[in-house]
């Protein structure tokens, strides 16, 4: 178990090191001159140059990869105009939002999580209970009509259903407030209601797909030999659903929810911009369009981040779940 | 004579229905896997009308300019005399007149049924390139990875992980408005053929590595089975032992693959549009429509109704068909 552990921590630190090369390459690689973006309005020559100075872009790309990781392990120096010293860990000065980048983040990404956090405990429990009750009740209406919702949910865009729920519920009905981001600390209520929609619109889209996977999943187990033989036994039928067929079921439902779940986590793009509410995906993509290279990157490192961690996650449940899993 | 699992699992299945009683050759016939599934395919009547729907789609999308001319409009042309001053459709329902079908786009009041059609042909064509180069890389990734196991499977499997944690639609922020610039000045205009090229690209690249993992599952699985022993006993190169004994009974689940991943390509390209790095205008462009019209949900409902109504309709087409393949195909089914 140990040994799988640390295997599978190498092979995570491995991959986020591919990854943070491969955007660091593409991104100082974009045609568009990264200084224009990053200096403040109505700058000279003089100032640009400077600028250029501050961040290092002439120096060879490899030192700049290399003073980037080491300000994200031991903090580094920066420029006076970008804040003087950035401590660990430094994700660099984005001028396009006069402030750290790691500032931007601590504001950013509470939002992403509140978005993605409940919608995805909403989304599993919805999803995977219906499945699971459609594939108990096989052939009745309350199946055929789970079939019905699962369809319908998984041909469905989100920024459709998005669209039609803020004119139904904001505009029209005028039940919930336009879509935005307050601190749950704050104020419990004014958060919950704020994000609603974008909850509830995630959880259908998602819950669609997670009820189709699961009962499928649920049907192919309760034909399997092991479960008749557990019935056969005259074990009871809530153990043999509950503690057997669920557990071989569910497996590969953990695996898509982990990555679903991870790479949501890194930015629900399509989310926050269909309601307006500044997460991280929205800030990705404005830092792209402004050419705002130290966002860019932070954004994407930590969207890998997310995946990556999702993934061992999902492999130590695996190991829970499925105890055959242990012997690797 | 092949030991190959696929026609086993077929024997298996016509063999019960000749009757051992009755000596009479004539009652039993010899079909192939394929003609099976097709037979099970043509009987099962949710994968007969989705099929009949999205063949109509194919077939209208493939013949746009004769559409066009048929139907009398063309996909460029502006019918601002019918809208008023706000530039929106006169008339009800969106402008619905025996001329317009579907109406008129507000502001610029172009025929919405033709530029769908013209839209569906753009994007269709997308999404069936994108779906058969992913599956290409696919399925020789996870054939190599799953069959020679090791290293090369090690590697495979890392570049898959790496694949996976890069963020998609910021990545395609990045590559498609560079990749333009590269190629075409700023003020040069960039000709659709390579819009597309660009997109069909980006989903290969992104897209390979759910396909790959399949495949890689399934060989792995075959790997150690008794008719890849009796090949390599016999002598079989690698080449024919990975296209000849092991792909053939790896159709279906690429098959189901594929045909699920076309409508991943469709609403990937629109949700690219949402983001306005899709299809630029003139071009028509089906994903590119839907988010256009998403601003005129309350003022012109129409707008919005025909093409979301019709990408629901072709996505469902397609997930219901993708599940259909699977009943059919996969000889365990109890259906």
């Amino acid at each position: 178990m140990t040994r799988f552990l640390v295997r599978r921590l190498l092979s995570a630190v491995l991959t986020l090191f591919a990854v943070s090369v491969l955007s660091f390459l593409m991104f100082f690689g974009l045609p568009k001159d990264p200084v224009s973006g990053m200096c403040p309005k109505n700058c000279n020559a003089e100032r640009l140059e400077r600028v250029r100075e501050e961040l290092g872009l002439r120096d060879p790309l490899p030192e700049q990869y290399a003073n980037y990781m080491k300000g994200i392990v031991t903090g580094r120096d920066l420029g006076s105009s970008q804040g003087g010293r950035c401590d660990a860990p430094c994700l660099g000065y984005s001028y396009v939002n006069s402030e750290a980048v790691t500032d931007t983040l601590a504001r950013v990404l509470p939002v992403t999580l509140s978005i993605v956090i409940p919608a995805a405990v909403l989304w599993l429990v919805l999803g995977v209970g219906l499945g699971i009750i459609s594939a108990l009740r096989r052939g009745t209406a309350l199946d055929r009509l789970a079939i019905g919702f699962s369809l319908a949910g998984a041909s469905l865009q989100l920024y459709f259903v998005g669209a039609v729920l803020l004119l139904i519920f904001t505009y029209n009905l005028r039940i919930t407030p336009v879509p935005s981001y307050t601190s749950i600390f704050d104020n419990p209520l004014k958060w919950a209601s704020g994000l609603v929609l974008a909850w509830v619109a995630l959880a259908f889209l998602f819950s669609a797909i997670y009820a189709r996977l699961s009962r499928a999943q649920m049907l192919e187990t309760l034909s399997e030999d092991f479960v008749r033989t557990a019935r056969a036994k005259g074990l009871a039928k809530p153990a043999v659903y509950g503690r057997h067929a669920l557990r071989a079921a569910i497996t590969p439902v953990v695996t898509i929810a982990g990555l679903d779940v991870g790479s949501a986590l890194g930015g629900t793009v399509i989310t926050e911009t269909t309601f307006g509410i500044q997460g991280l995906g929205r800030t990705a993509v404005d830092a792209v369009k402004a050419g705002d290279l130290p966002t860019i990157m932070a954004t994407v490192l930590i969207s890998a981040v997310f995946i990556v961690v999702a993934n061992i996650v999902v492999d130590l449940l695996y190991a829970a779940i499925d105890p055959r899993v242990r012997l690797r | 004579m092949s030991l190959s699992p696929v026609e086993g699992a077929a024997r298996a299945e016509i063999e019960p229905a000749a009757d051992p009683v009755t000596p009479e050759e004539k009652s039993i016939v010899g079909r192939s896997p394929g003609q099976l599934a097709w037979a099970r395919l043509r009987r099962d009547r949710t994968a007969t009308v989705s099929g009949v729907v999205l063949v109509i789609v194919i077939v209208l999308a493939l013949a746009a300019p004769l559409v066009s001319k048929l139907y009398g409009v063309g996909p460029d042309e502006q019918f601002s005399d019918r809208l008023d001053g706000n530039g929106m459709p006169l008339g009800y329902v969106g402008g619905i007149t025996g001329d317009h079908w579907f109406g008129l786009e507000p502001r610029l009041g172009r025929d919405i049924f033709i530029r769908m059609i013209y839209g569906m042909r753009t994007s269709l064509f997308i999404a069936f390139a994108a779906a058969l180069v992913t599956t290409a890389i696919g399925v020789v990734a996870g054939i190599l990875a799953g069959f020679l196991g090791g290293i090369v499977d090690t590697v495979i499997s890392w570049i898959t992980d790496v694949a996976l944690a890069l963020p998609f639609l910021i990545f395609a922020l990045a590559v498609v408005p560079t990749a333009s610039l590269r190629f075409y000045g700023p003020r040069e205009e960039v000709p659709p053929a390579f819009q597309v090229a660009v997109l069909i690209v980006i989903f290969a690249v992104f897209g390979w590595t759910s396909t790959a993992r399949l495949v890689r599952g399934q060989v792995i699985s075959l790997r150690e089975r008794e008719f890849v022993e009796a090949a390599r006993a016999s002598g079989a190169g690698l080449g024919h032992m990975l296209f000849r004994q092991l792909l053939p009974n790896l159709w279906a689940p690429i098959l189901v693959a594929f045909s699920l991943a076309v409508p991943q390509y469709i609403t990937g390209e629109a949700a690219l549009s949402f983001l306005g790095i899709g299809i630029l205008e003139p071009t028509a462009d089906f994903g590119r429509m839907i988010f256009q019209s998403i601003p005129y949900l309350q003022t012109d409902p129409a707008y919005v109704f025909f093409p979301g109504v019709t990408i629901f309709i072709l996505v469902l087409a397609f997930n219901l068909l993708g599940d259909a393949l699977r009943d059919a195909l996969d000889p365990k089914s109890s259906r």
